[in-house]
């Protein structure tokens, strides 16, 4: 009787989470100071207006896989998915991710120009929605680096000029190409010389120079969280994580914005829902990624809104008050050498690659 | 083990290096938790000692990280979901367990090495293994991702610790007891209630109190088989440690170690209790 | 004919028969009790890990996605050096067409790729393509799929297809001991890329370092809580259970703010001199963070098992050797010591198993060096989606920690863990 009792007790509960399931959405991003300003920007409004309740998960990092085992089992929690262009291309090839018409399911710009011209080039996947603009570069120690500051991305692999531990994230991106680039590899060419076995051990073998002085990061916040405690002297991080620490928590620490390397983030939508939810996440995701909401982002955190009709809209910091365009990856200031994610490149050799990646650095 | 007056030099050189031995390992295993507790009140947002803090002046410490503890949305939704979950995960495999625990110790139980093996099983498979393997199949079942699926997954990592206190309370347990009971008239079921019940009940709680831990402090199965609205303390934490730059969760760790020294003042309570029940100690 | 000589119970039934009786019935009530959690512990994780470890196996993917395709190969000579026949590719040609309208030919592309590089690229090129071709009009497949994407008339691509036709496979399993099947049988992987060696090597030294390092600081300290005075063990004991008690991440995250460059003991060491500023040790992100903070967490797993032996071992013992005329030293190690070894081989076993199968401090505190084999399971599933190499290596770990738990059971009696 007892365990009746609690079956039924159990059930009464598991009954009570689908239902209100109705009333939720699950949003799954980052997490740190990037969800912070998609929260300010899309999800209060959003709620307040049309009284969603919205659950956040900060899954990105495993968006694909989680996203494989749920569409397997047939059972899809998610309904909007923030994804870097490159995952977006993955689950859309895969059929994980919905098809979306750019031009009738999301808001046109307030001139009445459609999304795909507003967007440009910046749709790279017919399921993918671009949100922002983002790029992984250094930040460095102001008081740690010496007397004269690094100016170059080659002096990450300068350990005689620049001792001391530096962090890099763990995983053969961006790191194989400044590799090459630093091993006097001319940046048109890094690709193809990247792509052949030769090349793949010579960015190894340049990494290898500076294995021992690198911490290998996982999470965006992990290098902002090293450089506020002293713990690495410079370290790759996205732009926008460092301007939190620099900007908001008034850190020691300064932008080196040589050889940033461009990407997109933004939403898909997960194949398998119902068509209820698939048409809330599609209201979602038309209001968060109109005009005005795509410039709001830039209040809180320095990534470049992916419309060209946000552009102009980009104000001032929402508590601060500072001018935010000079710290956008775009401002002609920071963008004298950059480099664009090849995503073509990294489709077909990701896996290779990363392979031998993993086996180099348990080496 | 004190010294003897006659001791030689020597002992007494040996007796004092073991003492400190002792005391440096003792050191080495409560420091590290007590070190957590300074810095909750860091002031600044950090996991390090501020100059403030080392010169014990007040401005270096604040209460600022436990306000954000009790205000902040995340972190009181995953305190509900643990509170949620915990319980009801403890109520199913207390209530499971002390039934199977009851059985195991009947005197003829066909297969019991290997039942048993099982049954503690979920304590030994590494939890990486367990987590993947729920993962999967909780998936498959429309299980991963809701409330019930984490449920049963914590109730199954605490049936070990009911089965083990239980049985070890069995164990002294005085079988004459339940047969007089019977010789009066009374039924299994009565004889269960009135008997032996109060007899393992401090065994049933300490294994519940295990089986409530285990699953107020389990991360790894919750990331697999729970989704965000199951995020729990844990989960919180860890996306703490590894996501945001908060030193809040050096504040739930305090709390958390002001709970489990409550939970530990309670089962050394309950042992002594037992101990006494059954005249095994003076006291 | 013997009725003489049977005992007859109260009712009239022969004794014999009555006790089996009731022996019987007592054997049903007492799996009626257990039943309940049998059954319980079976749906929710034993039948969960049977899933996952079928995954090391399971390889239908192929068979799935080019069911034609492989139904053609079958009578294909993969050794011939020649490529497969026109009607090879014609079935290909149609299985991709369906396999790209369903969105699967990536899949069986990164599928393939585990076993051979570049595969992933070529499916995925070869998808794109395949819907332009105009399959009345084409003369000759074989032209068409050269044409689409050089790699199609290297024999090595279609022997990895026709080698992963079947629906089983033990290609995961070898990918786990860092082998591969080639044309000419099995071999090493290319040196670049050997791994599981050395990382099962590493867990298990570094389990064995754990378990060492336990003994030796758990060892003194069970001895003292064995012989002091009820009183003054019991509360000492308090000291052993709190950290047992603590949440994990709790004491993980303490172990994160002791170890940092920046951190507490490297501060403490440097006010002290012993360490020059610009020369902190490196105590986190490496092997030894990950042994310190295990040591830390695993210790009362030693103790707890240590003090149970010894509580058991008289104290007349000891005084007995002494007043025989053994030293101090000899009667401890001649006496106490070989009775305190069950103890021992309790507690390290435990530690091994736990520290074995650990994955969330190393996660924190290992870096790259000082990781396990689990840290590799759960990237495998998260993050590279290798799922069936995830599984591989999960069956190969788990074999290791159930052949330890048998031992266990052999030596201790699982019924005799002890928790505080």
């Amino acid at each position: 009787m007892k365990i009746k009792t609690i079956m039924l007790g159990t059930a009464a509960i598991a009954m009570s989470a689908t239902a209100t399931l109705a009333e939720d959405m699950t949003i799954v991003s980052w997490g740190g100071a990037y969800s912070a300003s998609q929260l300010q920007a899309y999800d209060v409004p959003y709620s307040a207006n049309t009284g969603v309740n919205i659950i956040h998960d900060e899954s990105s990092s495993e968006a694909v896989a989680k996203l494989r085992a749920m569409n397997e089992a047939g059972n899809v929690t998610w309904d909007v998915v923030d994804v870097v262009a490159a995952d977006a291309m993955r689950l859309c090839d895969e059929g994980l991710a919905e098809v979306i018409d750019h031009d009738t399911q999301l808001a046109d710009a307030p001139d009445g120009t459609k999304a795909t011209v507003d967007f440009g080039d910046l749709i790279v996947s017919e399921c993918f929605i671009p949100q922002i603009v983002y790029s992984t570069t250094f930040g460095y120690r102001n008081d740690l680096v010496g007397a004269t500051a690094p100016t170059s991305v080659c002096s990450v692999f300068d350990t005689a000029a620049y001792p001391g531990k530096r962090a890099l994230q763990k995983s053969p991106l961006n790191n194989m190409e400044w590799a090459l680039m630093c091993d006097g590899v001319a940046k048109s060419d890094v690709f193809d010389v990247l792509a052949t076995d030769e090349g793949q051990s010579r960015a190894f073998a340049k990494l290898d120079t500076i294995k021992g002085d690198v911490i290998w990061w996982n999470a965006g916040a992990d290098t902002p969280q090293l450089l506020a405690d002293g713990e690495v002297i410079m370290g790759s991080a996205y732009n926008g994580r460092l301007f939190s620490l620099i900007v908001e928590q008034k850190q020691d620490v300064s932008m080196l914005w040589d050889a940033q390397v461009y990407d997109l983030d933004g939403w898909i939508i997960p194949t398998g829902l119902s068509d209820e939810r698939k048409a809330r996440a599609l209201d979602y995701v038309k209001f968060a990624t109109d005009t005005q909401r795509l410039a709001d982002q830039s209040k809180y955190i320095s990534y470049g809104p992916a419309r060209a009709s946000s552009a102009p809209l980009v104000d001032k910091h929402a508590t601060l008050g500072i001018d935010m365009a000079p710290h956008m990856p775009t401002d002609p200031n920071n963008n004298k050498n950059t480099l664009l994610t090849n995503y073509s490149f990294w489709a077909d050799y990701k896996d290779d690659i990363d392979a031998k990646f993993q086996a180099w650095l348990i080496k | 083990m004190s010294l003897p007056i006659y001791a030689s030099p020597v002992q007494k050189i040996w007796y004092y290096t073991f003492r400190v031995i002792c005391a440096l390992v003792f050191f080495f295993l409560v420091f590290p938790i007590m070190v957590i507790i300074p810095l909750s009140f860091n002031a600044q947002d950090f996991f390090t000692f501020t100059p403030e803090m080392l010169a014990l002046k007040a401005e270096g410490f604040s209460l600022k990280h436990y306000q954000d503890f009790f205000t902040n949305d995340a972190w009181q939704h995953a305190l509900r979901n643990s509170l949620k979950i915990a319980p009801m995960a403890t109520v199913l495999s207390v209530s499971f367990g002390t039934l199977a625990a009851v059985g195991l110790s009947q005197s003829h139980v066909p297969f019991r090495r290997a039942i048993m093996a099982i049954m503690i099983s979920p304590m030994i498979v590494p939890l990486i293994i367990s987590a993947s393997g729920m993962y999967f199949f909780y998936s498959r079942i429309g299980l991963q991702g809701t409330y019930l699926g984490v449920v049963l997954a914590h109730a199954v990592l605490g049936v070990p610790f009911v089965i083990i206190t239980v049985t070890a309370t069995l164990v002294g347990f005085d079988k004459s007891l339940t047969r007089a009971a019977a010789n009066m008239g009374a039924g299994p079921i009565r004889t269960f209630f009135k008997i032996q019940m109060p007899l393992i009940l401090p065994g049933v709680i300490s294994g519940g109190l295990f089986a409530f831990i285990t699953s107020f402090d389990e991360v790894v199965v919750v990331l697999f088989v729970g989704s965000a609205g199951q995020k729990t303390l844990p989960w919180q934490m860890f996306i703490g440690l590894r996501e945001q730059i908060s030193p809040t969760i050096l504040a739930v760790a305090t709390i958390l170690i002001a709970m489990s020294i409550l939970l530990l003042t309670t089962l050394e309570l309950l042992r002594r209790r037992s101990e006494r029940i059954r005249g095994l100690s003076p006291g | 004919m013997s009725d003489k000589n049977l005992v007859l119970a109260s009712d009239g039934t022969s004794l014999k028969r009555s006790l089996a009786r009731s022996l019987k019935r007592q054997k049903i009530r007492a799996l009626l009790l257990i039943a309940p959690l049998l059954l319980f512990v079976l749906l929710t994780f034993i039948a969960p890990i049977a899933d996952m470890l079928f995954r090391s196996v399971e390889n239908s993917i192929v068979a799935d996605t080019l069911p034609q395709t492989v139904k053609e190969l079958a009578s294909w000579d993969s050794d011939s050096g020649q490529l497969p026949s026109e009607a090879v590719y014609a079935a290909l040609a149609r299985d991709l067409k369906i396999a790209v309208k369903a969105k699967n030919h990536t899949k069986l592309g990164s599928r393939l790729n585990y076993q051979k590089t570049g595969t992933s690229s070529l499916f995925r090129q070869t998808g794109r393509k395949i819907k332009k071709l105009d399959f009345e009009n084409t003369p000759s497949f074989k032209d068409a799929f050269e044409k689409m994407n050089k790699k199609w008339s290297d024999p090595a691509v279609w022997q990895t297809i026709q080698q992963f036709s079947n629906k089983y496979t033990d290609g995961y399993f070898l990918a786990a001991a860092d082998l591969t099947r080639t044309s000419s049988g099995i071999e090493e992987v290319p040196e670049d890329q050997r791994i599981y060696y050395t990382l099962l090597l590493r867990t298990l030294s570094m389990s064995v370092t754990i378990t060492f390092m336990c003994i030796l600081l758990g060892y003194p300290v069970a001895f003292l809580l064995a012989t002091l005075p009820l009183r003054s063990s019991n509360v000492l004991m308090i000291l052993v259970l709190l950290p047992f008690w603590t949440s994990l991440l709790v004491r993980t995250s303490a172990w994160k703010v002791l170890l940092q460059n920046q951190g507490v003991i490297n501060d403490f060491l440097v006010w002290i001199g012993i360490v020059a500023d610009g020369n902190r040790l490196e105590l986190i992100n490496n092997v030894t963070g990950t042994v310190i903070a295990m040591t830390h967490i695993l210790l009362p797993f030693m103790i707890l098992p240590l003090f149970s032996v010894m509580k058991t071992i008289p104290p007349t013992y000891m005084r007995a050797a002494k007043s025989m005329g053994a030293n101090d030293f000899t009667a401890f190690r001649r006496v106490y010591f070989p009775q305190s070894i069950p103890g021992i081989g309790a507690g390290s076993i435990l530690v091994f198993i736990l520290s074995i199968g650990y994955y969330i401090t190393p996660e924190i505190v290992g870096g790259t060096k000082g990781v396990f084999i689990s840290n590799r399971i759960a990237y495998h599933i998260s993050s590279s989606l290798n799922w069936g190499l995830g599984a591989a290596l999960g069956a190969i770990l788990l074999v290791v920690v159930l052949a330890l738990y048998w031992l266990y059971d052999k030596f201790v009696g699982i019924d005799n863990v002890k928790l505080g």
